[in-house]
């Protein structure tokens, strides 16, 4: 039996795989992680103070930077909580229009995920542009609807900020007919490469208990095999009336949560094609004529929490009734993935450490906030 | 061709498209060495926030930066020529950039991409936000906007390559004798009571504005900088300034907020204010 020596590695916070600027500590045994300790806060710019010191509505563009893949999915978690706390109703169109952005921000989100999650395992950026090029055609649509590629600031307490352009649909057609291919594609590519089954099959193993324990959510919950979506648990919005399944992994690996995001590109598919059937007229307008955006909210407090691409994301806020927030809290689902990244990491080899990263699929905007 | 008249001649474009069919190429030795570094600016792929997803669109298929020769993230500072500050550079994470800046290898370049990295951003008055790299290392070229598009990214690179065309040899910094001894390092700030220090200096204070002068644009090799700027003078954000009276009377005490929306249920923020 050879002897050996534990050894301390620091990845990051500059590392072309840490999604940003994320620290890990790890202790190694020869190849064989024994220990794993996040460090976070490299990008911690204080987003809960500032926005106390903000009005309700200046907070919504600071919200698009929370998680700067899915601005949208931000903003809707967001408005839903100010819309709960003041009580302002929501226009049908204005649900549908919603609806339609965050659905269409998942499969950005996800197509962008793969293609980092194939980068780390070390095909470099080959992947990542087939991702990107679909990506870049819905944020076309958003430039189109929102007037920002990435930071859209598009929805406002009542509804979101214009209707949509007149060729928007049209496109969002098109879009939606090539989509089937590009998803196959990517699943053809991939689900047979003998790299990504070498690097992903078995590792990182998050178990039903313990993901339950560390309360993580979104995709990576569900690939370890519990169905628990936010919009089937507590629909919001419009859910109820859309016909989609949740998928879920059996093992709660690395290719369980690639799995799953694929599926759920799909269902979001779905779920835009029936919004395109019920959309209702732009007679149902896209905001609420009555709801006063520079919004005092009466005393209390609100938890409003959406699925967002990366899991449960959830803004918890209490007024004071002034102007101002008097608590803003994020309840970053980045951030609580994150925490049973030691425990997935234990025991694999530490060229894997970054391919579990990537499975976990963080923004470190959300994390640090 | 006597060597001589190389200079003279390098203007003169009938003369050298004559030369060139006869398989002659003259240049200058600044235009020939300017044109290898432009053409070929390797940046670092160092992504810091939001800016950094607009970095790689403008990295990848669509706006595809190699066709400027600038395709080649590298992941190691030492082989990477240019460093764009894409995000908000946090007070934690400044010493990192800078120490990260010194790896690289002379000559090298800057570009502060988005509001963030060029002044602070939208985050300005965070406790933790340093208010522009420039206080830290010297910047080429800034790039406006929150994010920018990747077409303004590209544009930030065309200019620096028309900067790069106009630098002489013998007058920047990292060439030749007159290499300044600020050439090699940049101080790394340290964490000091109030905010980042540099030799014990206070840089950017938690609560103020930054104290020192911001790098000058090194175009020709100049290097003013960092010095001390009117210490006297300290302007106060609200956040984190003891000294200013808060909106709310629960805030103002510093109760935990935990314990205040409590009270907030309970309805007795009447009392508080009372």
């Amino acid at each position: 039996m050879l002897k050996t020596e534990e050894l301390q590695i620091n990845i990051g916070p500059q590392h072309p795989s840490t999604h940003g600027v994320f620290r890990m500590i790890v202790t190694v045994d020869g190849e064989t992680i024994t220990d794993l300790k996040p460090v976070f806060g490299y990008l911690h710019r204080n987003h809960e103070q500032i926005a106390e010191q903000n009005t309700y509505l200046q907070n919504m563009p600071y919200t698009d930077r929370l998680d700067y893949f899915n601005s949208m999915a931000n903003n809707q978690a967001y408005a839903m909580a100010v819309e709960q706390l003041v009580g302002i109703e929501v226009p049908e169109r204005a649900e549908y229009l919603r609806v339609m952005m965050v659905e269409l921000t998942r499969i950005l989100n996800h197509a962008g995920a793969l293609g980092f999650l194939i980068n780390d395992m070390g095909m470099w950026q080959t992947q990542l542009a087939f991702g990107m090029r679909e990506r870049e055609k819905i944020l076309d649509l958003f430039e189109s609807a929102s007037g920002a590629r990435l930071m859209c600031n598009y929805f406002r307490f009542g509804g979101v900020v214009r209707d949509l352009p007149p060729d928007f649909i049209p496109r969002l057609k098109e879009l939606l007919q090539a989509m089937p291919a590009f998803v196959d594609e990517l699943e053809r590519l991939l689900r047979e490469n003998e790299i990504l089954m070498q690097r992903a099959e078995g590792i990182g193993i998050l178990p039903r208990d313990l993901a339950l324990a560390y309360s993580v959510s979104g995709p990576v919950l569900r690939g370890s095999g519990i169905p628990y979506d936010v919009r089937k648990a507590q629909p919001y919005s419009v859910y109820d009336r859309f016909d989609f399944d949740v998928p879920v992994g059996t093992v709660g690996d690395v290719y369980d949560r690639f799995l799953v995001r694929i599926e759920e590109m799909r269902q979001s598919r779905r779920i835009l094609e029936q919004v395109l059937e019920q959309l209702p007229d732009a007679q149902g307008g896209h905001i609420n004529p009555k709801a006063r955006q520079n919004v005092r909210p009466p005393v209390g407090d609100v938890y409003a929490r959406i699925e967002s691409p990366k899991g449960e994301l959830g803004f918890y806020l209490v007024s004071d009734g002034s102007g101002k927030p008097y608590r803003y809290k994020v309840r970053a689902p980045s951030f609580i993935n994150l925490t049973p990244l030691g425990d997935m990491c234990r025991g694999y080899k530490v060229a894997d450490v970054v391919v579990i990263l990537g499975s976990i699929d963080i923004v470190m905007g959300e994390v640090d906030r | 061709m006597p060597l001589e008249i190389v200079f003279p001649m390098t203007n003169e474009h009938e003369l050298q498209l004559d030369l060139e069919r006869q398989g002659v190429f003259l240049s200058t030795v600044n235009r020939f060495y300017n044109w290898g570094r432009r053409s070929s600016i390797w940046p670092m792929a160092f992504g810091l926030a939001c800016c950094a997803i607009e970095m790689m669109a403008f990295g990848l298929s669509r706006y595809d930066v190699a066709r400027f020769g600038a395709e080649l993230f590298r992941a190691s500072p030492r082989q990477a020529d240019l460093m764009i500050v894409a995000g908000t550079v946090t007070k934690k994470m400044a010493p990192q950039v800078v120490r990260l800046y010194n790896q690289m290898a002379e000559p090298r370049y800057v570009i502060s991409m988005g509001a963030c990295a060029t002044s602070g951003g939208p985050f300005r008055d965070g406790y933790n936000v340093l208010r522009g790299i420039d206080l830290l290392v010297p910047v080429d070229v800034y790039v406006p906007g929150c994010p920018p598009r990747p077409e303004a990214l590209l544009h930030a690179l065309i200019t620096l390559q028309d900067q790069i065309d106009r630098q002489k040899l013998g007058r920047v910094r990292w060439y030749g004798q007159g290499a300044k001894p600020q050439t090699t390092d940049f101080p790394v700030p340290t964490f000091g009571a109030q905010g980042l220090e540099i030799d014990g200096h206070l840089v950017d204070p938690v609560g103020g504005l930054p104290l020192v002068s911001s790098y000058t644009a090194p175009e020709f090799g100049e290097m003013k900088s960092g010095r001390l700027e009117h210490p006297e003078i300290v302007r106060h954000f609200p956040i984190m300034d003891p000294s200013v009276e808060l909106e709310h009377p629960l805030k103002a005490r510093g109760m935990a907020p935990e314990i205040a929306a409590d009270d907030l249920k309970r309805g007795e923020v009447g009392n508080a204010e009372a």
